[in-house]
């Protein structure tokens, strides 16, 4: 691709021009049957409708952007890592701040909200808050143990169902009704074992695997439990899904009755209160996922964790047992999976399957992936982009002028996410902040930036 | 029996049609070692764009026979062109920049890729289910039960003579390709030791890309005969298929051809008999676990040599 450096620009203008042509046709391939005319099913039929200058756009786009690599991008000389200036290490400085401020962010988000009633923003929080907490429990599958789990929205979905069913049926039924405003807190601890347990059995059989077929089976896996919740009706009502009591604040439901919240503590009913409640629950849980991976990292296990996504072979000839380290990595992902999923159904009162589609895991698994798979703060940048951002897209009034009417840009996301999981893959495997400290060190602390880490360098 | 025996002629027709697929995955598997995620959503393309053509022609079932199969043809050689080029785009845009990279690193891209494609044909072509007319219809009575109160009656409808004749046709022709020409001979040898093929001259790179586009061409045809079987398909298809047709691909022996038709006429059969004799609902689970069981019992398959894992 790169150009002759001088004395011949009509041959690399020929080849230039001739890798464009190329372009051309290809994305003229690629757009032509699937973009230029939409299938639209009206009431009595399915009729075509052309769209040829859209074709024609797209394929002027990608043909100018693939000039402007030319002309930009691929005629540079290459330069080399080690020719880079060692310059000040804005990241490694920077990074121990980072950390605080966002904490910091974090506990000023529902005073925010408070002074301004603005719902909209604190339930996006705490949306954005599950997913990082998702994330970092997946983190330390992926991210840590380097195993690749498709199917961790099952855990979720076991925790989901825990706290649905336990609180529901078994709850009332075990112990009478009086407990199921405590539910919440009684069954959160449950469905993270529940959740750990079923971790378990999964990965039992499935661990010696390689790692491709791992990431196949836990796929299979979580596609099994979704659909034997979907076609198990009576134990979970199948597709209609289970409407479940809310979180209590010890107990105190946040309704507007006298043996509500707001009537306790003799304030106004507002529903403020729940969402803030919400959220602080979700942030202690996703403290509770960083807290705990951070000190595991530095224990014999979190090591062997990360000898082992480095090198399965090697560890074994060391003496690790690779199974019993995949298995604790594999349950307590699992059970923060498990976490999350009680908490997700807490918030919403109401699970049903469609909730844990394979579609889930992978966006859980992109955030993981986009913030550079191990790095815990990378996630939750990660996540607020990929969570968070759309839905402030989706309110930005410049972009309803710039985009055709009827386009909402949060169709968009997913298409977004996956060519960003394609891009990450090429041009930053191991993320965009993360440089990998070592946990244990001789002499000197080495840090090693993620341009540099790739298989071999770190 | 005259049940079983309609049960085994839909496990057939369903069966060729994941082992078109899963052809596709093998031979990626067998040259490469990744399995191509994005794969299923390459037959969905291959389906979505037979329907389009399908339906901006007007075709069904009252015009004259000839017309309609000169049309498929034409069909067919469209959609195997565009899924062709959609899979060659992948391969140099995801997964060739990440040769030698970390183990899972192509897989990860390989599953964004599959996320791309799905979103770009929904949001082309919206998320709803599309059905047309039915293009091929009649068929065969072969078998007929009478008893006092019923009346069962064993069809091979014209359809799926269809599939499975040009099903066999396409393997041969692959297994052609593969044994007795240069391509063929160049891909076995890439399959075998990359670095020595691209030591004995040859071009490894271009045997990768023809390896997905022959891929890719079979997974359309496979697309273009899902839709005309089942007269609907969605952005959606190529999941559940991808899936099914990796199990084959993995019951046959990962990177065997033969092993990987074998692998799509069982797992084609077995959900078959399991919706036929057990239930309906529990069929995709059926092959899910199906897939765990033989992940985990046989990860060498039926026609595969078992593999080691080298340092």
């Amino acid at each position: 691709m790169a150009l002759s450096p001088a004395g011949q620009p009509r041959a690399a203008a020929t080849e230039i021009l001739r890798d464009l042509a190329g372009t051309a046709a290809i994305s003229f391939v690629l757009l032509v049957p699937l973009v230029a005319y939409k299938s639209v099913i009206t009431q009595y039929s399915l009729v075509l409708t052309p769209r040829w200058g859209l074709v024609a756009f797209l394929i002027a786009a990608v043909v100018l952007g693939r000039l402007a690599l030319h002309l930009f991008v691929w005629n540079r000389q290459p330069t080399t890592a080690a020719a880079r200036p060692a310059g000040f290490d804005w990241a490694g400085r920077l990074g121990g701040l980072v950390a605080p401020a966002m904490l910091l962010l974090g506990l000023l988000i529902p005073v925010y909200a408070l002074a301004f009633d603005d719902k909209r923003t604190i339930d996006l929080a705490i949306y954005v808050m599950t997913y990082v907490m998702l994330a970092w429990g997946l983190n330390i599958v992926v991210g840590l143990a380097g195993l690749l789990d498709l199917g961790y929205v099952a855990f979720y979905a076991v925790g989901a169902y825990a706290y649905a069913l336990l609180t529901t049926v078994y709850l009332p039924q075990w112990f009478g009704s009086g407990v199921v405003p405590w539910a919440f807190y009684i069954t959160l601890p449950i469905a993270g074992l529940l959740a750990a347990a079923w971790g378990v059995i999964l990965g039992f059989p499935v661990l010696r695997l390689r790692g491709d077929y791992l990431a196949i089976v836990t796929l299979a896996f979580g596609e099994i439990i979704r659909l034997v919740l979907i076609n198990w009706f009576e134990f979970t009502k199948g597709p209609q899904g289970i409407t479940v009591p809310k979180a209590t604040f010890f107990g105190l439901p946040f309704t507007a009755g006298d043996d509500g919240f707001a009537a306790f503590f003799g304030i106004a009913h507002d529903r403020m209160y729940f969402y803030v409640f919400l959220y602080f629950v979700i942030l202690f849980l996703a403290m509770l996922t960083y807290w705990v991976t951070n000190r595991l990292r530095r224990l014999p296990i979190g090591r062997a964790w990360e000898a082992l996504r480095e090198d399965e072979i090697a560890c074994r000839s060391l003496g690790i047992n690779t199974t019993n380290t995949k298995l604790t990595a594999f349950a307590i992902g699992a059970m923060f999976g498990g976490f999350a999923g009680s908490f997700f159904a807490a918030r919403q009162g109401f699970v049903s399957p469609e909730s844990f589609v394979f579609l889930e895991s992978a966006i859980i698994l992109a955030i993981v992936v986009l913030g550079g798979l191990g790095s815990q703060l990378g996630i939750v940048f990660a996540a607020i982009a990929i969570m968070g951002s759309f839905e402030v897209f989706r309110e930005m009034g410049f972009l309803k002028a710039v985009l055709p009417e009827g386009v909402d840009p949060i169709q968009f996301r997913m298409l977004v996410v996956g060519l960003a999981m394609v891009l990450m893959m090429r041009f930053r495997p191991r993320g965009f902040v993360t440089r990998r400290q070592p946990t244990v060190v001789l002499k000197e602390r080495k840090a090693i930036g993620a341009d540099l880490v790739k298989e071999g360098h770190g | 029996m005259e049940y079983f025996v309609q049960q085994l002629i839909n496990g057939l027709t369903l069966g060729s049609i994941y082992g078109l697929i899963a052809i596709g995955y093998t031979m990626v598997y067998g040259i490469i070692g990744m399995i191509n995620f994005a794969h299923g959503d390459v037959f969905m393309v291959g389906s979505f764009v037979s329907f389009l053509i399908v339906l901006g022609l007007a075709l069904s079932a009252t015009n004259p026979i000839v017309v309609i199969i000169l049309t498929l043809i034409l069909v067919a050689a469209i959609a195997m062109i565009v899924a062709s080029a959609f899979n060659w785009t992948i391969e140099r845009v995801a997964y060739r920049p990440l040769r030698g990279s970390f183990r899972l690193a192509p897989l990860i891209s390989a599953i964004g890729m599959s996320i791309v494609l799905q979103e770009f044909v929904r949001i082309a072509q919206e998320g709803r289910p599309k059905p047309t007319q039915p293009v091929i219809t009649g068929g065969y009575e072969i078998m007929r039960h009478t008893s006092e109160n019923a009346e069962f009656v064993v069809r091979l409808t014209n359809m799926q003579i269809l599939i499975i004749f040009s099903t066999v046709l396409l393997m041969a022709l692959f297994t052609a390709i593969i044994t007795r020409t240069a391509l063929g001979r160049a891909q076995r040898a890439c399959e075998q030791d990359m670095k020595m093929a691209s030591l004995c001259g040859i071009d490894v790179d271009r045997t990768i890309s023809i390896t997905f586009i022959m891929g890719a061409a079979l997974a359309a045809f496979a697309g273009l005969m899902f839709f005309l079987y089942y007269g609907v398909t969605d952005f959606f298809v190529g999941f559940l298929a991808g899936v099914k047709a990796f199990t084959a691909a993995v019951l046959g022996g990962i990177g065997s051809l033969p092993g990987a038709m074998l692998g799509g006429i069982i797992i084609g059969l077995v959900e078959t008999m399991w919706s036929a004799y057990f239930s309906v609902e529990y069929k995709d689970v059926a092959a899910f676990t199906m897939l765990v069981v033989v992940l985990i019992f046989l990860p060498q398959g039926l026609l595969g040599k078992p593999e080691v894992e080298k340092v």
